[in-house]
Formats: structure tokens, sequence, C-alpha cells
């Protein structure tokens, strides 16, 4: 199982992400934002939280126009798996590899604190380590995470059972109360909370752990 | 030659700095504010003949987001 983790400028969660896929298997290769490829048999590739290219102009919308961003949406269209945190999940919307916009926090502050979610689908590589409906306790730490789309987009996303997780206290005015999404094929994940920041007991919580375990026992070829 | 593009939550798009501002203002004493929208200006320096559909664009690709934004162009 090979993982490939990109930084950009500003990335700060990408040696977080990188652990957290050792800690559950994988291989993993960083690889910087101006690289043109993703290292060959990459089976996953992390898009990892912070504020890239300064959160100047949009989150996420400077990061999505970079060369190895354009190799990552080319691995998400072959069928390849993407999980996306935080800036990540902002910079796959930003490039519509996955739907819809993350918003400033309605209440207008940045929240850092411990969430709690609820599991809404484990029908997905990345949610099938937990139980339909189990709540877990992740952090969050985000200006921007104020999920947003319009009607249509929600209620095809409820209707597919796209909605990964949904927050069980709202903290940022996310429609729908989504705290994460799954793509159509169900292999790109984008989730404002971070799983990599609760997967050792010393981060004050392990709910992250079974999202990476599961990952790894999915794409481990048979 | 320059051009200015002004950038927009779109209607129906929350805008909570908005709010807050029209929250502020309101709080000031300047009770005949009933809405404020908040949004970005941005200029651009251009070579002589680039033309507004270039301009358009650099706005769908990069300058706004159109999921919740929306923009409009000025050329001068």
């Amino acid at each position: 199982m090979r993982a490939a983790v990109i930084t950009f400028p500003g990335s700060n969660a990408d040696r977080d992400l990188a652990v957290a896929f050792e800690q559950a298997g994988f291989d993993v290769t960083m690889v910087w934002h101006k690289d043109s490829d993703l290292p060959s048999g990459v089976d996953i590739v992390g898009v990892p939280g912070g504020f890239s290219f300064g959160d100047y102009l949009r989150c996420g919308a400077i990061a999505a126009q970079s060369h190895i961003t354009a190799a990552m949406i080319a691995h998400a269209e072959r069928g390849g798996y993407v999980l996306g945190i935080c800036n990540g999940f902002q910079i796959l919307t930003e490039t519509g590899v996955l739907p819809g916009a993350l918003l400033r926090n309605a209440g207008l502050k940045f929240i850092s604190k411990p969430c709690g979610l609820k599991v809404t689908t484990t029908d997905s590589a990345f949610t099938g380590g937990y139980e339909a409906g189990q709540e877990i306790s992740i952090p969050v730490a985000h200006h921007d995470g104020n999920y947003f789309a319009d009607a249509d987009t929600l209620k095809a996303l409820e209707d597919q059972d796209r909605i990964a997780f949904t927050y069980t206290e709202n903290p940022n005015g996310s429609a729908g109360d989504i705290a994460g999404i799954l793509s159509e094929n169900r292999r790109v994940l984008g989730m404002m909370p971070h799983p990599e920041r609760a997967c050792d007991t010393g981060h004050g919580g392990s709910d992250g752990t079974a999202l990476f375990r599961a990952l790894s026992g999915v794409l481990t070829p048979a | 030659m320059k051009a200015r593009v002004h950038v927009m939550l779109k209607n129906g798009v929350l805008d909570p700095q908005g709010e807050a501002v029209r929250h502020a203002l309101g709080a000031m004493g300047f009770d005949s504010v009933e809405g404020v929208r908040q949004g970005k200006v941005i200029d651009l320096d251009l070579a002589e003949g680039t033309t507004k559909d270039q301009v358009a664009e650099m706005c769908e690709k990069l300058l706004a987001n159109t999921v919740i934004e929306s923009y409009e162009i000025e050329l001068g």
C-alpha cells in the first residue's frame, strides 16, 4: 500500500498525515507542490491541512492550480483514492473534485477544539471501520469550514449516501451539519475535522485510527 | 490597460462578515443600514489588447469561485 502526501507552501498537517498513514501500514512518499507527477503505484493521495499559499484569495484556490494538484485530479479521475483534510477538503472543492464550497465560519471565529461527529455512512473505504451512527470525537481547527452547496447538490449527497460525517453540534454553520463528504465513486473523502490528529492516546483521543486502518485493510492486495 | 474585477458572494449565500459589519454599524447608531454584503476588488494591470473574454476566463478559473461567488469586470 502506497500513499503520497502533498506538501504545499503553508501546509502544516502534512507530516501528521504521513505518520497516520505509516502507523496504518502505508509506505508514504512526500511530494512537493511543484512536482508534476505522483510516484508510480500510489494507492491514495493525502491532501493535508494547513494554510496553503497563506489562504490568499480563497482557502485552497491557489493550491488548486498547482502542478501536483493536476496529477491528483488525474489520479481521482482514474478511480484512485484521495483523502483531503481541512485545507485539503477546501482544495478538493476548489478543484471541483468534490462539490460545494467552504465558507467563513458562521460565527466568524477560528475554531480549534474536539468535535463530536456522527458516522453517517459506513459504505466507503474510509468509514468501513466504524459502526453506522457511531459518535466519535475528532478535533477541528479552521476558520472556513462552513460547508455550502446548493439545494440540488445537498439532496444528491443525501440521496446517494455520500455524507460521510456530520457534526453532533454544528460548530460552523455547515449546511446539513456536514463535516465530510464522499465523491460519487466513494473513493474521494473530504472532511474538515482532522482524523490524523486523533491517532494516538498522546493526542487526547484515537478515534481517527479506525479511518486509516480501514483504508489500509481495503487497499491491501488480497 | 487596466481591469477591475468585483467579486461578491452570490445572493442566498450567507455572508457572516457582511452581517457582522451590519451589526456593528447598527450598534454605532447607523439605524438606516438594512443589509451589508462584503466582497473583493481585484485590480489587474494588463497588456494592451487583453480582451474581456480573457479576463472572464481568469475569473472563472481562479479569481472567483462560481459555486459561491459572482463577478463583474470593468475594463478601463
